[in-house]
Parts: C-alpha cells; structure tokens; sequence
C-alpha cells in the first residue's frame, strides 16, 4: 500500500503509523455531554466503503495526515494534512 | 537420454553433482531435473500420502511431483522444485518423504490401504476414542505427515530485502513479454522485467521454430541484448513475483545465489517490492494433465515439458514416447521428438477429427485408461471404439490444453472469466489497477499472437503515462489454431489423479460431491486438492470439472476457488530478511556502555535500549550485595547513573507554554524560566500516559523528558495535539534524545562531586531544588537540572552526547574519590521505591491521576488532554484502587510484584480480590521489603493490613497498609 504524504510524496505505508478515524480531529468541547464524548472517543463505524483517517508520517517528515480511501477496493483517493483539514474547519 | 546436436546447455562444461548419494553428471544450463532424465533416473519422489514412486512431471515452477531437498545441515531446503534448480558442481540433492530410501520406501503401505484413506478419511477416522486424538492419532499422523523436512538448525544463510520502482513492469520475459518489455523501452519508459527463469525467452527457448526467419531461442537472445544495453531497462531473471498488492506494488522473490557453489558473499534469496505504474502480465499458461488410472507413473509427463527437454535441455525423456492429447499442441511434441530423432510409439488423440501424423502414427477417439510399471512407466492401455489396446513405453507425453496463468491477476478480488474458446479461465480487464495481460496468460496461445498483443498491450501502457508510442515491426512466427476438444478425465476402474502433490485422485472428488461438499470451496477443504504448495496449478481446473460433472452443473458456474499471494512458496527467512538475531530488535546504547560493560555490570533491556542492572565489586557474588551497597552509597555519599534513555522533547515557540498547558495536567506557561516542574499527562481517555520534568530553558524554549519506554509514543502524542487538535498554536518540537547524554549525581556529596566538574558555581542560589540553568564542563557547554528520583539531594547534568564518554568517566571517578560510584538500574528501583515514585509498573494504562493521588494535578483552571474524560464516574471514588505503600509484618518477608491482596481472613480467590502489588525491593535502609500497590480504597486504609498472595510463586505475606512515601515525607533531603 502506498499513501501520498503532502510533504514528502508517495511512500510505502510502512512509513506510516495509522491512528484511526479523522472524526478524532473534531475534539468535543470540554463542557460537552457524556454522549457526545463517548461518541467521539469509543464509537467508530466499520464502513465497507468510504473512509477519512489519520496517519502519521512517524518514519518520515512527522506529518499527521488525514487519508480517504476505499475499504472495499484500497483505493487511496485524497491525502492532505490535519492541520490544513482542521483549521480549514475551525 | 542426452540427445547428440540439441539443447542449449553448455556440452563444453560437465557439471556434477550428488541424488541421494550418486554422482550424477550433467552440464551448465541444466536443472536437476533436466540432469536426472538425462541419466535415466526416472524415480525421484515419493508422493505425500500413498508414498507412490514419482517422477519429474513438468519443466517449470508448477512441478507437482520432483520435489527435493537441497544442502544439508543448517542450509538443508526441503521442497525444492528440481524443475527449477539448477545445477552446480558440488550441489547435494536428497529425494524426501521416502524411508529408508527411495527405491524401498516402506511407507508404501500406505498406497494398499487406499480404500481407506480417500476424502475425509481423518474425519470420519479419529473421532473415537475421545482420548486418542491427543495421545495416539495426532503423534502418529505428526510423524507421518507433511513433505520433506527442516533440519532444525538455525538458518544461517543470508537472505535480503529491497525495494524497486519503475514505469512499467514486465511479468514474464516470454514472446508476449519480450515484446512488451521491448517496445515500453524504446518509448522511454523505465521498465523492469522480470522472470522466474534463469534464462530469459519462456517458450522461445523450448520449441522448435522460428520468429522472423531465425530461431525462436535466437530471436529471444537478441532482444535480450537489445534490453541489455538500453539504460533505462532492468532485467531480473530468476525472479518470480508473488504477489499482487495495492497501488501498483508487488512482491517478488529473486532466488540470487541458489543455483550458485560459491554465493562470495551474496544472499541466497531477495524479497523484492516492487512499485509500478503501469503492469504487463505476461506469465503464459500452464499444460494440464488429463485423469486417468494410475496417471502418477514416473515416466507421465507434460507434453510441452517434453518438448522442454528435447528441445532446450537435448534430453529425451524416453527412449519410445507415446503423446496422449485432446488438442493440436501433443502433435506438436509427436514431431519435435521425430526431428531429434526420439522414436515416437503413437499419438493418441482423443478427438475423433484428430489431425494426420506426419511421420508417425495418430490413433483418433483413443483415450489412455491404464498405464503400467510400478517404478517406471513400461506401458500404456488406451481404449478406442474397437476395444482396447496395450502399448510398450517408457514415456508417455500428455496435453489436456492450457490453462492462463491468471494468479496474479486474482490477488486483489478478482475473479477470472470463463472462456468456452479455450475451454479455460481467463483475465478480465481491470481485475488489478493498472495491469494488462498480453499472450497466452490472455488467452492468446499463438507465437504470432503473443508477440504482437505484447507490443500492443505496451503501447497503451507507455501511452497511459504519457510517453509516444513506438511502431512495431511486422514479425513473421508460428500462428498455429489450436482445436481443443475438452478432455478432463478418463472413464474408469481404478484411481486416477487429479492433484498430485497432495494425492487427490477424481473418486476424492466425487466422493466430496456425493456428501455434499458440493461449493469448490468446500470440495477444496474436504479434499486437501489444491492445497499442497504447488497451490494447485496443474490440478485445479481438472478437480473443477470433475466436480461440476458430478454435481450436475456447468464449469463456470461452480467456479474457481481464490487465488491468494504467493504465487510460488517464499521463505519466511526471505519475508523477514533482516529479522533474524539482532535485527529483530536493534540496539540502542547510551554513552556509558562500554564503560558499564567493562567495570562488569550485566545489561538489561529497556525497550531498545541497555542500562547497567547493577555494578559488581570484588567479593560480591550476589546482585542483592551490588544493589544494596550502591543504594546506601546514594544515600551517605553519592552516584552516578546515566538516565539518557529518558526521552527528551525540545519544544520552541510563543505558544510553547499554551501547549504545554493543553497536554499536561498541570500549568506550565506560569513556570518561571530556570525552573523545572513535575508534569502529568493524560491520555483523552482520562487515564495516565506518561509523567515526567519540564524546563524553561527561554521565555519561548522548553524541554520535555519523557519516561525511557513512552519516548516515542509522547513525541507522536504531542505532534497530534498539536497538528489535528490546535494547529492555531505556534509551536514547533523535535526529539533530542539522541543528542544529550545526561547523568544523574544523586546523594548528599552531589554538589561536592559536581564542583569540580562543573565551570561555574553550584549552590541554592543559582540552582535551587527544581532550578535549572546552563552550564558549562570543561569549557563544554551543558545543562544542569535540580531534580531527584532518589529522594536525595541531586542533580542531573546533560552535555551533547558526543562528550558523553568522558563526562561519565570523569563523574564516576569524582564520585569513587567521595566514596561514591556509578549505580543501576537495581538500585535506581530501590531508591525510587523508597520514595513512593512512579514508573510505568504504576501507571500501566489502567491507572488514573485519581488512583495516584495526583488528582489535584489536573487543573480546575483550564482545559487539558483527559480532563473531561478524567472526571467521568468511575474513574475516581472508594471504589477504585489507589496507590498504596506494603511492607511485610508476618512471618513471611517476602513481597513480589504482580501478587494479589486480600483482606486477612478471606479466601484468596479472583471474587475477593483487593488489588496487586506493582514494584517491590528490598530496602536496606528499612532492613526489609517494601512494596508498592493499588488497592481498593487504599489512602483510607494506611494502619490496615492485608494478606499478599502470589499464587505463581507461592508466596503469602501479610503485610501492613502505608502511605508509598518510605523514606523522608518531608523531602527535605532534596530539597536541602
């Protein structure tokens, strides 16, 4: 598996450590209910389908970056990087 | 029998080489199995269940049958295809799975209990008695299963790993893939080829004919030498790839020094990965046999295997050949074997319309129903509307078509179309991104065909990445039909063979549908056909149509089983390369090891690193002696020990403090510059990740040091909080561990000690107890941090770590002058545990800042990592089990860690569990055991005791509840 890290390019995915669903960059507000903490920290979906998470560029540049792809065909389609994505949404 | 004037091996270089003990001669270009024909030996194998007498079926690496071991003791390989093993002078080659020798095998037996050992036989066998399964069955069928052996001797030879990238890759280096390899670079585009033979040209180099007026062999050879000089082409014979992989990466084994005496150095094996843009598949087809009784014979081979030895090798692998076919392909054997002047008994064509021999004899609608001679092929029966018909041979050539190699094409969920034309399954477009198929894998069986559909396919491949297309030229080659008429199985007594690496014969398969195992999953599982490590090459298009004819349903609707990576057996060695010893798990060591190593101290691992457990002075025979003397020299006089493993965090920017805020527990932007605090962060789940000291070395300049084991996870933590959760932060970190060596001089001698070493002067002012401050050694510039882990008064001193040597040096001997050393790790424990201080042992990933009594660390003032999640309930309250201190009061005075505690009186079972000790040593301060636990409720419990109970070890102490501080709860030791 290849991903595409916005500083460095394509890399072999053994560059990268893998974090899990890019829903953890929308950090709930402290004061925020029990439900929508639970929510963000235990519950995940399992799409066979589209995906967004988070990797870590750890063997590389140091970029965490937020990657869409296919579980069902391993398509990669977009790779960008968290801090862009999340400040894009702040 | 070696054929005089044919074949391409080198007659100019005999080589020889052992079978079983026996000099065996043959020449450079041989395989072993080429070598073996050439010398008569036909019996080479014995088969996996029944212990038949085999020999070499095929010519490449779906060879079921000659299967060998090669080299003995610690390079002994067991499984390896004599098809494609080439030969050298020295090489020892060992039939398998026969005992005690191949010509007298007594497992033989095995073949007159047949009746009894066909599909599901161990099923329906061994399910009674109960208790027999584990004591007689599964010892015996251990024993008695699997093909040939490992020597169980450390692998010593050398195996690699490597990565590779092109434009376009090129899998098979036969017509269509010469083709395709050829006209991609002279586009421009970079191209790797690659093919699992030792010589590049596939089918080229083993017919008799022509490709524009030259030989094929010719032919094959000058366009490998056009590749050869072209830069922008490599080419990787002896490479098989495996394996296809997501965006456009594949796995390859390059055998690179298994045909080879003397490797000078090279490894045996390479696993490639290789990384392309574009894909050609170019991997041919694959002859399959035709079932009929006893079909196994040494002597029953491919046809176009024959034409393999006849025409590459100059072997004839008889001296009177029959040809047995269903289609136009065995004539063509019938007439290589005439030309190099082999006798050729009959053809048996099982079609009625079969075509006239030219030069010898065509026997039309004749089907082989028997084949005779136990240890060697002697004859054949065939049957024929008239009756049927015996034959003296000693070989027998058979074709039932060609199935495309579409393995590879499979590996990403594919599955393969069926095609009534060829009566086979084919690729369908797309089925890997990125990959096309050219020549016979396609489906194109001709010469002509291949090398025009190869030019073609890379065309559109170069075209795809941008480069121009190049004009292909006109090639004048064989563009023969070839007329199938399908042929699976011989009707009949008698067991006829299928898959021949695992003994499935077409009554398994029958057998299979009959207690309805009727899904070719199923059939395949029931029946082990397939699952040998030739993975069903020759045998599973065969078991295929049996089963759909015995269920009643077309082929294409039974479908295939899944083809799954490796396409061909990889070694683990070769997967891992790298991985063995040291490789598995690198070292890390710090400044002072090879000092360490030399004063004695034996070494434990800390994740990668190594520290001194402890260091052993003349007449101390136990590490309780070294561990005590050094924790009371800590505590009367001073020590040194290198804590560089710590991880270190340098953090710089005008929102340094704000971050440091959001990931501790704790406040540091109001932390005064020169100064060091304690900090505790939390994972967002409220439970601890780490602890450890902060320095302000500058209003915008921190640096962090982590704990030794949670180095690289607080590094990824930190660049996450910052990066996804407040990238608005100016703040910038990078990891110097490496680049500090740092030593803690701990004990009431410490400035002393460091007076002399450090440039400037050290007392309360300048550094008081959590200062911090820069520092200079021998006119080195350092940092120097108050800060205790022992409880005493104590310092660590960090220089960059290439003057980490000698500062060590210079420090031990200080500290020997003072009555002092170098302590370790052993010690260290102590010391900590004394003082009730917290490594990872307490915070495991279970404990809260609550469970530590920190939880006024976390402050109310301001939000952090964990905070809300911190407070969820649960994770604080009587009912959690809080850190405690235990120390022995009953008869027994012994505490280990990782027991469990129980009230006094109660049962110690899991129900009435309280808690588990954590750390425990002995503290010769206290002259007695210490211990640190969690325990239910543990603060409001000091005075209590408890029972501590160790089922392991077997080891029960009663012990009294404190508070984990031991020793100085004042701390006016470090502070002083």
């Amino acid at each position: 598996m290849r991903l595409t890290c916005p500083h460095c390019g394509e890399r072999d995915r053994r560059e990268f450590y893998y974090q899990g669903d890019a829903v953890a960059l929308n950090r709930p507000d402290p004061d925020a209910s029990d439900v929508v903490w639970d929510d963000y920290l235990h519950n995940r979906d399992n799409p066979a389908g589209m995906t967004r998470d988070l990797w870590y560029h750890e063997g590389g540049c140091g970029a965490w970056i937020v990657v869409s792809r296919n579980t069902v065909t391993h398509e990669v389609l977009t790779t960008a990087l968290a801090s862009d994505v999340k400040e894009a949404s702040a | 029998m070696r054929i005089a004037g044919r074949g391409r091996v080198d007659r100019s270089k005999p080589v020889s080489f052992t079978f079983d003990s026996h000099r065996v001669q043959g020449f450079a270009g041989d395989t072993v199995a080429s070598a073996l024909l050439a010398n008569d030996i036909k019996l080479v194998a014995r088969s996996f269940k029944y212990h038949r007498p085999r020999g070499v079926m095929g010519a490449g690496s779906e060879e079921a049958n000659a299967l060998v071991t090669v080299g003995r003791a610690a390079h002994q390989d067991p499984n390896v295809r004599a098809t494609m093993q080439e030969i050298y002078d020295g090489l020892e080659v060992r039939s398998q799975n026969r005992w005690p020798s191949l010509d007298v095998d007594l497992l033989a037996i095995n073949d007159l209990a047949a009746p009894f050992l066909g599909a599901g036989f161990y099923y329906k066998t061994f399910m009674w008695p109960k208790a027999f399964w584990e004591r007689v069955y599964e010892p015996i069928i251990r024993r008695s299963a699997g093909l040939g052996a490992l020597s169980g001797a450390h692998n010593e030879d050398l195996y690699e790993k490597a990565f590779a990238f092109c434009d376009v890759l090129v899998i098979g280096a036969g017509p269509a893939g010469l083709m395709a390899a050829l006209t991609a670079a002279r586009a421009g585009a970079d191209v790797l080829l690659a093919d699992e033979d030792s010589e590049l040209g596939g089918r080229l180099n083993s017919e008799n004919e022509e490709v524009d007026g030259i030989s094929a062999s010719e032919w094959a050879a000058d366009v490998v030498d056009e590749l050869s000089a072209m830069p922008n082409v490599r080419m990787m014979p002896r490479t098989t790839v495996t394996g296809a992989y997501d965006q456009g990466t594949f796995g390859a084994l390059e055998r690179v020094s298994h045909h080879l005496n003397d490797a000078s150095g090279r490894p045996l094996e390479c696993f490639w990965r290789i990384v392309a843009k574009r894909t050609i598949l170019c991997t041919g087809a694959i002859e399959r046999p035709i079932a009929f009784r006893n079909n196994d014979r040494p002597g029953i081979m491919s046809a176009a295997a024959v034409r393999t030895y006849v025409n590459r090798y100059g072997v004839a692998p008889g001296r009177a050949v029959t040809v047995f076919t269903n289609n136009d392909d065995g004539h063509r054997t019938a007439r290589d074997l005439r030309a190099a002047g082999v006798h050729v008994t009959a053809v048996l064509d099982s079609r009625k319309d079969a075509p006239e021999g030219q030069g010898y004899q065509v026997i039309p609608g004749a089907e082989v129903c028997d084949a005779g001679g136990r240890k060697a092929l002697e004859s054949v029966t065939y049957r024929t509307v008239s009756g049927e018909e015996k034959l003296g041979t000693d070989c027998l050539a058979v074709s039932g078509g060609w199935n495309p190699s579409v393995h590879l094409t499979c590996h990403m969920n594919g599955r393969p179309e069926w095609s009534e034309d060829i009566q086979s399954f084919g690729p369908v477009e797309g089925m890997v991104p990125g990959m096309t198929t050219a020549g016979a894998c396609n489906g194109t069986f001709s010469t002509l065909g291949a090398l025009n559909e190869g030019a073609e396919k890379a065309n559109e491949a170069v075209e795809a990445l941008g480069f121009k297309a190049v004009e292909t030229e006109r090639l004048v080659a064989e563009d023969a039909p070839y007329n199938l008429e399908p042929l699976w199985a011989v009707a009949g007594r008698g067991r006829a063979w299928l898959d021949f690496q695992n003994d499935v014969t077409v009554k398994d398969v029958k057998q299979a549908a009959k207690e309805n195992f009727r899904s070719v999953e199923h059939m395949k599982r029931y029946t082990t056909q397939g699952m040998a490590p030739d993975q069903g090459k020759t045998s599973s298009m065969g078991a295929l149509a049996v089963l759909a004819d015995a269920t009643g349903r077309g082929i294409p609707e039974t479908g295939t089983t899944t083809f799954r990576p490796p396409f061909v057996p990889v070694s683990i060695a070769a997967l891992g390369a790298g991985g063995q010893g040291i490789g598995f798990s690198p070292e890390r060591f710090t400044t002072s090891h090879e000092a360490s190593v030399t004063d004695g101290a034996p070494m434990i691992e800390a994740g990668l690193w190594y520290r001194p457990s402890y260091f052993p002075k003349t007449g101390e025979t136990k590490w309780r002696q070294s561990c005590d003397r050094e924790v009371q020299m800590v505590r009367n006089a001073v020590g040194v020990c290198d804590v560089s493993t710590l991880g270190k965090i340098d953090i710089q920017g005008s929102d340094a403090g704000a971050f440091l805020d959001f990931v501790y527990t704790n406040t540091f932007s109001t932390l005064k510059l020169g100064k060091v605090r304690y900090g505790l962060m939390l994972r967002e789940d409220g439970t601890v990740l780490d602890d450890g000291t902060t320095a302000r070395l500058g209003e915008e300049h921190f640096v962090m040091t982590t704990t030794t084991a949670a180095a690289g996870p607080v590094m990824r933590h930190l660049e996450y909080v910052h990066q996804c959760l407040r990238p608005e932060l100016d703040v910038s970190m990078v990891s110097v561990t490496e680049h500090w060596a740092q030593f803690a001089v701990a004990g009431p001698k410490s400035r002393e000690l460091l007076s002399g070493i450090v440039g400037e002067e050290i007392d309360n002012e300048r550094i008081p107890f959590m200062g911090c401050g820069e520092i200079t050694v021998g006119g080195i510039r350092g940092r120097l941090f108050r800060i205790s882990f022992s409880g005493e008064h104590a310092y660590e001193i960090a220089v960059p770590a290439r003057y980490g040597e000698s500062l060590y040096q210079a420090l031990v001997q200080k500290a020997e002058a003072l009555g002092g050393g170098a302590y370790g790790m052993e010690a260290l424990n102590v010391l900590r545990i004394e003082k009730g201080f917290i490594t990872h042992s307490e915070i495991h990933g279970r404990t809260t800042a609550f469970d530590i009594g920190m939880e006024r660390m976390v402050s109310a003032k301001k939000d952090c990592i964990g905070k809300t999640m911190s407070e969820r309930p649960g994770l604080y309250g009587d009912e959690r089990e809080q850190l405690v201190g235990l120390k022995p009061v009953g008869a027994v005075k012994q505490l280990t860690a990782g027991a469990h505690l129980f009230e006094v009186d109660a049962d110690p079972v899991r129900e009435n569990e309280q808690g588990y000790t954590t750390s425990v040593g002995f503290s010769t301060t206290f002259e007695s055991f210490l211990g640190l636990a969690f325990l239910r409720n543990g603060r409001a419990r000091h005075g209590e005791q408890v029972v501590m109970v160790d089922h392991l070890r077997g080891v029960t102490a009663r012990c009294e509840v404190c508070d984990p501080v031991f020793f100085d709860p004042e701390g006016g030791r470090m502070r002083g």
